[in-house]
């Protein structure tokens, strides 16, 4: 048996699908998957994703020791609650893992990383931090839960009383403590939404109470449609220590500027930039009648790649992928599935967002 | 708990197997097998003629989840394939027994259907599996 959320009973009760996910007991459906998709493009879901873990990172010197840590650059963060994207790389350049930080206060950041890889995340996070004077602290205590879709904050707001109207203000990718909730409107699924942690011991009530106020639950199968139709990375699929976030569609996320800010991974991945990125990450669209799938060949003319996700996407109603290509990979591709060669489109992602189709 | 017909017959990969007045033999999932894959996407099913030996890999159902192949629990000629999955894949979840049908055989060794698994005996497949 796995590790278990604080709302383990409550989805089994529920009649979920219970599946190991990085060593940990997830509900993957409560029944109709793309329901439970479609509850969230259309109107609010809900996501136990307590097994994520939040880590506070407080000191002085904490801004100093992120900047050095983490790929991109916390210098952005000026104001109290602003959440940033990064990856944390190692020496090589790879991806140890792919996480969310928050600026709380000058001496205090709040990241939030990956279930499959919370114990050597915490490892290396305690490896630089001495040097800097800082505290790790992971924040067993909170569990978390995703409420997403367009009318998800509305149906949330209901349940915190007199938070509400301060909650509804956040403005993207900007989280606060609100009494025993820290709300972040922030999500995985490429709708508007919040994500709310609070006390381990509030979660099963806070869940029900979502529920009777009509946000439907929804297991880690429908959130992974949604962050591929979202064009999200998966770390562990699309990414890992293995490759950089160069060749993972996640440039975006590496802030190169200023040059002197000496971060893990920055003479790596100057190297490669250097000596030309061989390979990128693109997204695709199956025009044949199939599914793509995780590790299945593509072939192109600048040579073979490899799907890194894949899935039927419920929105467009035709299979999407993320796949790792050679960089000089044009629009055409061939997909082999069980050995036969099938037609699909380099397209750019995300594929839909907030409820609508982008590409077709 | 998922429906078991006791007129059928069944592998311990969970197909059906239904014998048919004329002889021929309808071939598809258990209630199990599409409650376990979930939400069906994409069903491709065997051509109209295809001889299949017993125990081949005879379909594919793909769910949003995953691909599983199907096995024919008897060799045959295909004699007709349900073409509206292509359309409606959602009828194997929808309808396993009926609608959902994959593929009909003319079976060619009529003794292998004694091999089978009766309804009882897939029940405790099913059991089984849940443990």
């Amino acid at each position: 048996m796995g590790f278990k959320t604080p709302l383990y009973d409550t989805h089994v009760a529920a009649g979920a699908r219970m599946v190991d996910f990085g060593g940990w007991d997830m509900p993957v459906n409560y029944g109709s998957q793309i329901e439970e998709h479609h509850a969230v493009r259309r109107d609010a879901g809900m996501f136990d994703v307590s097994h994520m873990l939040s880590v506070d990172v407080t000191g002085a010197r904490v801004r100093d020791y992120l900047r050095h840590v983490l790929a991109n650059d916390v210098a952005k963060l000026k104001d109290s609650g602003k959440a940033l994207y990064s990856c944390m790389l190692n020496e090589n350049g790879g991806v140890i893992d792919d996480l969310i930080v928050y600026f709380i206060d000058d001496s205090w950041f709040r990241i939030v990383v990956n279930a499959g890889t919370r114990d050597k995340d915490l490892a290396w996070l305690k490896r630089f931090s001495d040097e800097f004077g800082v505290d790790i602290k992971p924040r067993n205590d909170l569990a978390m839960i995703a409420v997403q879709g367009p009318n998800a904050r509305a149906k949330a707001a209901t349940l915190i009383g007199q938070y509400a109207d301060e909650a509804l203000q956040l403005k993207p990718f900007t989280g606060r403590q609100l009494g025993e909730y820290f709300i972040s409107r922030t999500g995985y699924t490429g709708e508007d939404g919040w994500e709310v942690m609070l006390p381990v011991a509030a979660a099963p009530k806070f869940w029900s109470d979502l529920k009777a106020a009509g946000v439907a639950q929804c297991g880690l199968g429908a959130r992974d449609t949604l962050r591929l139709e979202a064009g999200m990375n998966l770390y562990g699929n699309d990414m890992d220590e293995n490759l950089s976030p160069l060749e993972s569609g996640l440039t975006w996320t590496v802030a190169f500027d200023p040059p002197e800010r000496d971060f893990v991974g920055r003479a790596a991945l100057e190297a490669q930039r250097a000596a030309g990125v061989k390979r990128k990450l693109v997204g695709l669209i199956l025009d044949d009648r199939g599914v793509l799938r995780g590790h299945q060949r593509v072939v192109t003319p600048a040579g073979d790649g490899e799907l890194t996700s894949g899935t039927f996407s419920p929105t467009l109603e035709k299979s999407i992928g993320f796949a790792r290509v050679p960089a000089a990979t044009g629009e055409r591709v061939e997909v082999d599935i069980r050995g036969k060669l099938l037609a699909a489109r380099v397209v750019k992602y995300p594929f839909v967002r907030n409820g609508k189709p982008l590409v077709s | 708990m998922s429906n078991i017909p006791a007129d059928l017959k069944y592998l311990d990969s969970h197909e059906w197997a239904r014998v048919e007045s004329d002889g021929t033999v309808t071939i598809g999932i258990s209630d199990h097998a599409q409650g376990a894959l979930g939400d069906l996407v994409f069903v491709e099913v065997p051509e109209v003629g295809k001889s299949l030996s017993k125990g081949a890999a005879a379909a594919v159902v793909e769910s949003v989840k995953a691909a599983s192949d199907v096995y024919s629990p008897l060799s045959g000629e295909v004699i007709a394939a349900n073409d509206a999955l292509s359309g409606s894949p959602e009828l194997v979840n929808s309808d396993p027994y009926g609608a959902g049908w994959l593929f009909k055989l003319k079976p060619s060794n009529a003794g292998e259907l004694q091999q089978l698994l009766d309804a009882k005996a897939y029940e405790k497949v099913v059991a089984d599996a849940a443990h």
